[in-house]
């Protein structure tokens, strides 16, 4: 895949030239292109004068941050505690099983990525899982795929 | 008027809003991610609507408000009706019309949507009646509901920023000295007075100071500062503010999980105001003090909530913590004295200077003034968030406030202080939850998540839960963090898997000693909590697991099997077709028999039955 370089430069200009705006620009190519592109983390690294490696650190420390490719759908499985006394584990390998990935992996065809997601605060709707930004509460093992079929 | 440049000008401001406030019928839609999640946009958009064309119809005016996080989460999308506080229960769109054609147009309740107490099926309009409301007391949640959190003008009406202008006419110290006495300790958790916090920035002589909110609020089940960043987020620019100038900082920042988008939202649009209100910028209202506010979105590591990890992760580098034998007040963020205070403590501040320590101090106990903020889920009938004085007893808040148990089922244990707390048994359920009342027990208060645990819940399972999350956190950088909890982690596996031995316990207890004196940061020190907590109190449950390979819940997979009772059995075949493994087998009309070694306990089965035949044993 060509990266292309002004799109990289559009979103570092959003951002005040300040080591401070790092993890945000490392975000906003997150968003942008669902992974932190080599290019980003060089062209980064030249305007704010830091060696990669700290840059490829930030990738690889923040969970928010992937260094490949995400798919264009993500499943967030929430695996806070309240999701976790109400089964949350059957639901992720409901949808583990029925995708055929393990979770953190991203199907064949960029589909759908799985991730889990430590709490989003919903629990009174556990077990919960978000895909993209929509919620889905009170999930069930045996009806959990079904929920998918609309993602193409 | 647009700036606001002296005191004198803000009441001034004060009156000409509260001169346009009428007492119109206004409807309150909770906007909370839990109330959103459920649909409350929907809500939303069609009372827009009817209320467009009733209101024009019946020539009135109807106030319209989305508001932060309720609280009362389990039965969103939540509605309430002012005047009266009418609160109305899981709205959907198709009950819209009718709420405002009975109760706004007219002075009828949908009794349908209202409040029913399952014990005494008494039925309860006004919310502050409902026993979840009823018992709270609210200082850091005092707004949330009650404006939208977008409008400045909303917060101002509430005696917003009056705190403010209070403090400017004190001294740095004098405002110090308030907090002081008003006994109020760090609400992430630890329970650092925060007077004496600030006395000591203040103390270390230098050019300049930072205040930080750290709400990079991570625990499971925890969902307190997100609620306040969202509902009420100029209470915490607000504190941060009276802090600043108390401490003598001019440089703010705000650091909030990315996975909150709508506080991040909120806190951004507030911050905004402020500054084009003048509460935020230079000079704030003439008294020659500049300070200014940034926010930062973390990047989703728990160790960032760690005070040390947190100010690097700010610099623009990995949240790795740092020995602290110089605290941060003396040198924190760029080596600066710097004073970090959690979302809730900063929400508490503009309160107690307003009213005064002395009006503080008349909520909670001696040592843990005022009132804490509790997020309660798990199997609890009222899942939601609360905020209560300190000192209630455990027992009042999960079966007072939070109904009890759901399912006739019984209690077995509540979790507090997130993954690095404990579990406290039914024993201990008359305990005073205080700071010092937790640790003595062997938890700790935390940032306020409490997770209430039924007899369907395993504590070796739990325990394995909290420390299988703990080894996905830790940093990596202290060995006995880094080593140690993948090795209990194993040692918890094997139990559960029934390959448990004699001494695994007490080779988990050396494990946990060794965690809590060969860590640097919290995150550490604590991490050995959930499982040390767990053998201390429900020993008997790891000794079921290790001695008879059984698991007395029903959880671990490799010690139970499903069944299916053939009496209850109808035969309908859904489990035979959903399973993903073809492991159950019968004729139509015939009881099912599910194959044993072939089966992954994946539960698919036991969800799909509508007779309740599928049994865990």
């Amino acid at each position: 895949m060509k990266m292309d370089l002004k799109r990289i430069d559009e979103i570092v200009c959003r951002h005040e030239r300040s080591e401070e705006s790092l993890l945000a620009i490392l975000q906003d190519f997150q968003r942008e292109f669902s992974y932190i592109p080599k290019e980003g983390i060089q062209r980064l690294s030249e305007i704010f004068d830091v060696p990669e490696s700290r840059l490829y650190a930030m990738g690889t420390f923040y969970k928010s941050l992937s260094l490949v490719p995400r798919g264009r759908h993500t499943i967030k499985v929430c695996t806070g505690t309240a999701c976790y006394l109400k089964g949350e584990r059957l639901i992720l390998e409901a949808i583990e099983r029925g995708l055929d990935i393990d979770c953190g992996d991203t199907t064949e065809d960029m589909r759908f990525t799985i991730e889990t997601v430590n709490c989003l605060g919903t629990c009174a709707m556990a077990p919960v899982m978000v895909v993209d930004d929509e919620y889905y509460g009170q999930t069930r093992p045996s009806e959990i795929m079904v929920s998918l079929e609309k993602y193409k | 008027m647009d700036l606001i440049s002296s005191i004198d000008d803000f009441m001034l401001y004060r009156d000409h809003l509260e001169s346009l406030r009428g007492a119109i019928p206004s409807v309150y839609i909770c906007f909370g991610t839990g109330c959103q999640a459920n649909g409350a946009s929907q809500v939303a958009d069609t009372f827009k609507r009817v209320i467009e064309e009733r209101g024009l119809e019946m020539q009135v005016d109807i106030g319209f408000k989305t508001t932060g996080c309720h609280g009362f989460c389990e039965n969103g999308p939540l509605v309430s009706l002012k005047p009266g506080n009418t609160l109305y229960l899981r709205v959907k769109p198709g009950d819209v019309s009718e709420i405002v054609e009975k109760s706004i147009a007219g002075h009828e309740l949908v009794e349908r949507l209202l409040y029913r107490d399952i014990r005494t099926d008494e039925i309860i309009a006004d919310y502050n009646e409902i026993p979840f409301y009823k018992y709270q007391k609210r200082i850091a949640l005092r707004n949330i509901g009650e404006i939208d959190p977008t409008s400045i003008d909303d917060y101002i009406l509430r005696d917003g920023y009056l705190a403010l202008t209070k403090a400017l006419r004190m001294s740095p110290s004098d405002v110090i000295s308030e907090i002081e006495a008003s006994g109020l300790r760090g609400r992430g958790g630890a329970g650092f007075p925060t007077g004496r916090k600030w006395r000591s920035c203040r103390a270390v002589e230098s050019d300049v100071r930072y205040v930080i909110c750290n709400g990079d609020e991570g625990d499971p089940g925890a969902f307190m500062d997100r609620s306040t960043m969202e509902g009420d987020p100029h209470a915490v620019i607000e504190g941060m503010i009276i802090g600043a100038y108390a401490v003598g900082a001019h440089q703010g920042y705000i650091y909030v999980r990315d996975e909150y988008p709508i506080a991040i939202h909120n806190i951004q649009m507030a911050i905004d105001s402020a500054m084009a209100k003048g509460f935020l910028g230079k000079n704030i209202m003439g008294n020659g003090f500049d300070f200014t506010i940034k926010i930062i979105r973390g990047g989703g590591a728990f160790v960032c909530g760690e005070s040390s990890a947190l100010m690097r992760s700010i610099a623009g580098r990995i949240g790795e913590p740092r020995s602290k034998y110089i605290r941060s007040v003396e040198r924190g963020l760029y080596d600066k004295p710097t004073v970090l205070n959690n979302v809730e403590t900063w929400a508490n501040i503009p309160e107690i200077i307003k009213s005064g320590a002395e009006w503080y101090r008349q909520s909670g106990t001696e040592a843990s003034s005022g009132t804490k903020v509790f997020s309660i889920v798990g199997k609890v009938i009222n899942t939601g968030l609360i905020e209560v004085p300190m000192g209630i007893t455990l027992r009042e808040l999960i079966y007072t406030i939070g109904g009890g148990i759901p399912n006739g089922k019984k209690f077995k244990a509540v979790q507090t202080g997130g993954p690095s707390g404990g579990c406290i048994p039914e024993s201990l359920l008359d305990l005073s939850v205080d700071f010092d009342g937790l640790t003595e027990v062997g938890s700790m208060m935390g940032s306020g998540g409490m997770i209430v645990m039924d007899e369907e819940s395993c504590m070796v399972d739990v325990a394995k839960y909290f420390t299988a999350f703990l080894v996905e956190e830790s940093c990596g950088r202290c060995t006995p963090c880094r080593d140690g909890l993948p090795r209990m982690l194993d040692i918890l596996t094997d139990i559960t898997d029934g390959r448990g031995e004699e001494g695994d316990i007490e080779l988990l207890e050396e494990l946990c000693d060794a965690l809590r004196w060969g860590s640097l940061c919290g995150l550490g020190t604590s991490a050995a909590n959930p499982v040390f907590s767990t053998i201390r109190y429900f020993r008997d449950e790891y000794e079921q697991h290790i001695r008879n390979k059984k698991c007395p819940a029903g959880i671990c997979r490799k010690l139970i099997i499903y069944r299916i009772d053939e009496n209850a059995c109808t035969g309908c075949h859904e489990c035979a077709k959903k399973c993903p493994y073809q492991c159950v087998s019968g004729e139509m009309k015939e009881p099912h028999v599910i194959d044993v070694h072939a089966c992954v306990r994946c539960g698919i089965c036991k969800d799909v039955c509508k007779f309740d035949a599928v049994a865990v044993e």
